[in-house]
């Protein structure tokens, strides 16, 4: 009797210091960036061999899931870091009080100046419509909504690159933006609740091009050594997204927090991200960018709101969409 | 003493399923309100979603149930080669994850689909599946077979000696015994089909072609997600539930509560023909409508199947577990609370459905996490949740029988004095095989199509198949994600088929 006991102290010892020594971090994100495709894996590996720790990516469902799974839990929320909101959701992160300064000062190589004191940006992008090589292109969201054109897009409540168009539209137009909206009602086939229903409907030729990012065909390229894909530059410019990761106060791992911010932003982890995530890396690494980057549209106009903005403007915005498209 | 035991023990399962339905019901919606803070309330657009949630659900199931009918009476009365694997066919439109069924759909219905290839080709104008109808179309492929499933089994329930009596007496078949038949069975149907149709989310966006087809549901998802205003998405929990119930108070006004009577399980011998025409025609035009997009999704998926990353197949396998630990779940909760029979079971044949999927997932999550990693439970909570899930088909596929049997065969038990387990063991269950069978197969396909819960809790090395389908696609491994689709799709039927054989062997007799 005394022997099992004793045998179950030292083996509750073990586990303690066991555990002591690895410290566990955990990093919520959405699922495809822990999927294997995604670039959690590489992350992991990469990380793990600095830090002396155990990195663990947990998967909360899509972007547009990601804030609201962190509102779900709270302060009692296990999750050290917070990967993968976007510019569009920052506003409404900020105020649940939940995060602290990154305490970062990277210099980044984003088309904009980046400044905020709690996210910091890992990845970004431009949203645009992916169309099929040798068909016309179009040359701009007026030009779109005065042509037959047939596009996919996604809802703005339940997607990011949704509410990123809502944003575009937003952005270039402003109080036009109605009308631009109704304008463009009947170009679109129909609204998905995510990316990768309105991708998979595009790629079985359910319409002329798809609401995706300029390095959409980036994956078909390098991936799939397909290059029938191509994107379309637009006049007014291409609303960009840009993917941002913050630390929670509530962290019991401050120090390995701090640490794993300043691993996302050097070129250890931004040289995983174009081709696992298939986005812009906010640091462009030493190496430079993978072969077929340097094919992909480079808008000359950057939009974005900043996020203030971006809130402020959305319920009036949804608002416009909802009712030009309910018609 | 020991006796009060016996029956506190004997009432026990049903008891515990009647909870574990309200509180994954109720008791889900409870915890997210308990978390609300004070929101917007519902807005002019959320009742905008109310409308098109009752009026595509019920031009879906007028439609399913009208197709459904003549499909059932066809498959009641002829016996022909693949007789059986068509009634397994039936069962896979709707074991389907939604994206593999819409995918399906639009290679045959969609703009760059079979259909308007051959419209082009001849010369007609193209025809667009993108909105109400689109929606209804799609409503129709996936709940048509259930619909045809639960009326057959009105069909058989049909004992042979009517039959003999009806040609006997020159009678119609028709008049005598089929419409009091479809009367008791019809609104049952109508029933389910509208409550699936009324919690549908997906497909009504994606197909709908934009927020004009804004169902009760994606108005809980933008309320969660978008707008993270639990107030709002409990009060639209509570509609969705009251509408379920309401017309689960309707379709119980209207049906009569007699049956059949019983038989002496003779092979049912038919005298009335009918049209043959007429049966090969309804069956010709089921079999076609569901079967082409079935061969859309084979086709896009065979090629990826060769060439799917190995976490497929563990997903496969979590699956295949996780759907089999349901099904026997839901098939024991069924069978206990048929037993128990009364209003237990017509709530219980409704609430689930009725049941915000979302709002479900939310609630449990809020209620686990302050105790236990949602991570680590997250397999049994989706069996849990899965099996209470399946249960209103489950229990409306079993209760007639066990009421039929108790009925017909409770005095002669109670004079033998079975009772309790002996009771199931030789008098329920050899009466009831045939649905217990059906029950237990659809429950562990629709377990294996699932995408609920497992969404939120989910963490590493525990997905589902469906989930990672909806993974890889969300990675543009669109390829592996239609093999997965194959997969999920023909480990589903393979289940469903196993089961529902199982209890239909020597059925016959």
């Amino acid at each position: 009797m005394k022997t099992t006991y004793s045998i179950g102290v030292a083996a509750a010892l073990c586990a303690t210091s066991a555990l002591a020594e690895t410290p566990v971090l955990n990093v919520m994100t959405y699922d495809s960036f822990v999927s294997d495709w995604g670039p959690g894996p590489a992350v992991e590996a990469a990380f793990e061999e600095v830090c002396g720790c155990d990195l663990v990516f947990t998967g909360a469902g899509d972007g547009a899931a990601l804030l609201a799974r962190l509102q779900l839990e709270g302060k009692g929320t296990e999750a050290d870091i917070v990967l993968g909101l976007d510019t569009n959701l920052t506003a409404a992160a900020r105020e649940t009080g939940l995060f602290a300064p990154h305490g970062v000062s990277a210099d980044l190589d984003l088309p904009i100046a980046w400044d905020d004191p709690e996210f910091l940006p890992f990845d970004w992008g431009y949203f645009a419509f992916v169309g099929n090589a040798g068909e016309d292109a179009v040359t701009s969201l007026r030009a779109l909504a005065e042509s037959d054109t047939k596009i996919l897009i996604q809802d703005p409540r339940s997607s990011t690159p949704g509410l990123g168009l809502l944003m575009w539209v937003k952005a270039a137009y402003g109080d036009d933006a109605a009308g631009v909206w109704a304008d463009l009602a009947d170009n679109i086939v129909t609204v998905t609740p995510g990316w990768s229903e309105a991708y998979g409907l595009f790629l079985e030729g359910e319409a002329d091009a798809v609401l995706s990012y300029t390095t959409s065909p980036a994956y078909h390229l390098i991936a799939e050594e397909d290059d029938s894909k191509v994107t379309w530059a637009f006049d007014e410019g291409h609303y960009m997204q840009v993917e941002v990761a913050g630390k929670l106060a509530g962290t019991d791992q401050s120090e390995l927090a701090d640490q794993f911010l300043a691993f996302m932003v050097s070129d250890g982890f931004q040289s995983i991200i174009p081709t696992t995530n298939w986005m812009y890396p906010a640091k462009v690494p030493a190496d430079g960018l993978p072969d077929g980057f340097d094919t992909l549209v480079t808008p000359e106009t950057a939009l974005l709101l900043s996020a203030d903005d971006a809130a402020a403007a959305r319920d009036a915005a949804l608002e416009e969409w909802r009712a030009a498209l309910s018609q | 003493m020991a006796r009060g035991l016996v029956a506190v023990i004997n009432r026990l399962p049903a008891w515990l399923a009647m909870a574990l339905v309200l509180g994954l019901t109720f008791g889900t919606l409870a915890a997210v309100a308990a978390r609300a803070e004070l929101g917007r309330g519902v807005s002019s657009a959320d009742w905008a979603a109310v409308r098109f949630t009752i009026t595509q659900a019920i031009a879906s199931a007028l439609i399913s149930v009208a197709l459904a009918v003549p499909a059932a009476r066809a498959l009641a009365r002829r016996s022909f080669r693949g007789r059986r694997a068509l009634i397994t066919l039936m069962g896979a439109p709707f074991l389907l994850p939604v994206i593999v069924a819409v995918l399906g759909l639009l290679a045959v219905f969609g703009r760059g689909g079979v259909l308007n290839g051959a419209l082009a080709a001849l010369g007609f104008p193209q025809i667009s599946i993108y909105g109400f109808w689109g929606v209804v179309l799609a409503h129709v492929f996936f709940n048509l077979p259930l619909a045809v499933r639960l009326i057959l089994q009105g069909w058989q329930a049909i004992p042979a000696e009517r039959f003999r009596l009806t040609a006997s007496l020159n009678g119609s078949v028709f008049r005598l015994l089929e419409v009091p038949m479809l009367a008791r069975v019809v609104p049952g149907a109508l029933l389910v089909v509208f409550l699936i149709c009324l919690t549908s989310f997906a497909v009504a966006l994606t197909l709908g072609g934009g927020p004009r087809a804004t169902t009760v549901e994606l108005a809980i998802y933008q309320a969660i997600q978008f707008d993270f205003d639990l107030g709002r998405a409990a009060l639209l929990a509570c509609i969705q539930f009251a509408l379920g119930l309401s017309a689960a108070f309707v379709a119980w006004q209207v049906t009569p509560s007699q049956g059949m009577g019983r038989g002496l399980d003779r092979i049912v011998q038919r005298w009335d023909k009918g049209s043959v025409g007429f049966d090969a025609l309804a069956l010709t035009f089921a079999t076609v409508f569901l079967a082409l997009p079935l061969l859309m999704v084979l086709l896009r998926g065979a090629p990826g199947l060769f060439d799917m990353p190995n976490a497929v197949w563990a997903a496969a396998g979590r699956s295949v577990i996780v759907a089999v630990a349901s099904a026997v779940l839901c098939v024991a909760l069924a069978l206990a609370l048929a037993m128990r029979g009364g209003v237990a079971v017509s709530v219980v044949g409704v609430l689930p459905l009725a049941a915000s999927g979302l709002v479900m997932g939310t609630g449990l999550f809020v209620l686990v996490y302050p105790f236990v990693s949602p991570r680590s439970v997250a397999l049994p909570v989706t069996v849990l949740v899965n099996a209470a899930l399946a249960l209103p088909f489950a229990v409306r596929a079993i209760a007639p029988a066990v009421a039929d049997a108790k009925r017909d065969y409770g005095r002669l038990s109670a004079s033998l004095g079975l009772r309790g387990w002996d009771l199931l063991r030789i008098v329920v269950i050899p009466r009831a095989r045939r649905p217990l069978g059906f029950a237990a197969g659809l429950a562990a396909a629709l377990s294996m199509g699932d995408l609920g819960v497992i969404t939120l809790f989910a963490g590493d090395a525990q997905e589902t198949l469906p989930l990672t389908m909806y993974r890889l696609m969300g990675s543009y491994q669109m390829e592996a994600a239609a093999g997965a689709g194959l997969l999920l799709l023909a480990l589903s039927l393979a289940l469903f088929w196993l089961c529902d054989q199982g209890g239909r062997r020597d059925a016959d007799t």
